[in-house]
């Protein structure tokens, strides 16, 4: 089976890899670029741990093969904070919105994404965006309120 | 396995006219990666057809209608203001496809050529009265949606063919379309019935009218007898009730751990009246 060679960009950065014809983008960011922030939950598109942002659009990269990740941009969890943390990374430490943080990554991508389409979200937007990331720990009452807060600071608001 | 990236569907065709062994088209990947993980389907040749122009984009045609490469995620089309305004039903449809993520990739075509019964936006496709372009070795034809689907999983597209294109026709004046689903959550999960209903409205009279059912047959159904059970009224009471009466005679579901036949065939009438309302609404322009 002939590799295929990949050449993208993550988190700002030319990375350049060979990808088994079959390799998600998920396996190839974890097992062969040693970002393992992003997770693996289902494997199956349902639950959101593996969220990453490819040229501007939240998806799950277990859905995505890495080669179709070839001349794109990748942003995943490891690309949020810079020398601080981001806003919502901070909000989700102060409201204790998560407990064993393997949801996290993929919400805190997935939040992102939806704060810069909408700065603004109401509380059923915010559900709604993140309906495809599970959490089986908090109940998502904290996730929300976290989001929200880093919302409003992110408005200046706060 | 093979993964191909041809730069046209002529190409495509050539490739999978010529391929022995298990084929698949990757458009948006949300079920062909499914599969593939579960072990259900393992691939000899994948093609991609994201390489090639065009697949990617919404353009008006000249008499008003719309062509939609087979590319085009869910999110992009929720985000398109004119042809939601056009075909808001088509749209709703299609953004009801699972999660955010999975509206990010998930496309019309992908959703079509799947083959589910229970996909959520080939019913508002079949009331829109919308065709697919068929690309095989021999050149392209024109197939109305509701011919599309075989059975669970499987579709009427001969070896070597792929949908190229998806076209809706022109919307027009006093136009309206709407799809419903139940499940039993608010959000994530698979249709136990759909309705889709696109009418035209002369005053307050329908003069035309499609009414397409999911989930109650092997394949989303396009049904003859609902739709003349609206046509010619003003969706009056004695109207809905035939609508009820006539959806209800055309779903033919199974049983299974979403719903059972009766609840189904019971739903089935209750959507289509629900449906219809709202398109109606839509047409007069009374919601969008």
């Amino acid at each position: 089976m002939s590799k295929i060679h990949v050449s993208t960009i993550v988190n700002g950065d030319p990375v350049e890899f060979l990808a088994n014809p079959r390799e998600t983008l998920l396996d190839a960011l974890r097992n062969q670029l040693d970002l393992t922030g992003t997770k693996e939950g289902c494997g199956t598109g349902d639950c959101g741990a593996c969220s990453v942002v490819v040229d501007g659009t939240l998806v799950c990269s277990c859905l995505m093969l890495a080669a179709e990740a070839n001349g794109k941009k990748v942003e995943t969890i490891e690309g949020m904070a810079g020398e601080e943390l981001h806003p919502l990374q901070r909000k989700f430490i102060e409201h204790a919105a998560l407990q064993c943080g393997y949801c996290t990554p993929g919400i805190l991508v997935a939040a992102k994404a939806l704060l810069e389409r909408n700065p603004d979200p109401t509380d059923t937007e915010v559900r709604y965006w993140l309906a495809g990331n599970l959490c089986r720990c908090t109940g998502y009452d904290k996730i929300i309120r976290a989001v929200q807060d880093a919302a409003a600071e992110m408005r200046g608001a706060a | 396995m093979r993964y191909h990236t041809p730069t046209s569907f002529a190409d495509a065709a050539v490739i999978a006219a010529a391929a022995t062994g298990t084929l698949r088209f990757l458009a948006g990947g949300t079920d062909v990666l499914v599969q593939m993980r579960a072990g259900v389907v393992q691939p000899d040749d994948l093609i991609d057809l994201k390489h090639i122009p065009g697949v990617d984009e919404i353009e008006q045609t000249p008499d008003g209608g719309w062509k939609i490469g087979i590319a085009v995620p869910g999110i992009v089309l929720g985000a398109h203001d004119a042809l939601v305004r056009d075909w808001p039903g088509v749209v709703e449809g299609m953004n009801l496809v699972g999660s955010t993520q999975v509206q990010g990739r998930a496309t019309l075509a992908g959703n079509l050529c799947n083959g589910s019964p229970a996909a959520d936006s080939v019913p508002g496709l079949i009331a829109a009265g919308a065709t697919v372009t068929v690309t095989g070795p021999n050149g392209s034809r024109e197939v109305p949606v509701e011919q599309v689907p075989a059975g669970p999983g499987r579709t009427n597209l001969a070896k070597g063919e792929v949908v190229s294109r998806i076209t809706l026709p022109p919307r027009g004046k006093n136009g309206g379309d709407c799809y419903l689903r139940f499940i039993p959550r608010t959000e994530m999960d698979i249709a136990v019935v759909g309705c889709a209903v696109s009418l035209r409205l002369d005053g307050d009279r329908i003069v035309e009218a499609r009414v397409a059912l999911g989930a109650v047959a092997p394949t989303v159904i396009l049904s003859d007898a609902a739709a003349k059970a609206i046509i010619g009224t003003t969706l009056d009471d004695a109207a809905l009730a035939a609508l009820t009466k006539a959806a209800q005679a055309e779903a033919k579901p199974i049983s299974d751990k979403r719903g059972t036949k009766e609840f189904r065939i019971e739903v089935a009438g209750v959507l289509a009246r629900r449906a219809a309302k709202i398109a109606y609404d839509r047409a007069k322009g009374l919601t969008k």
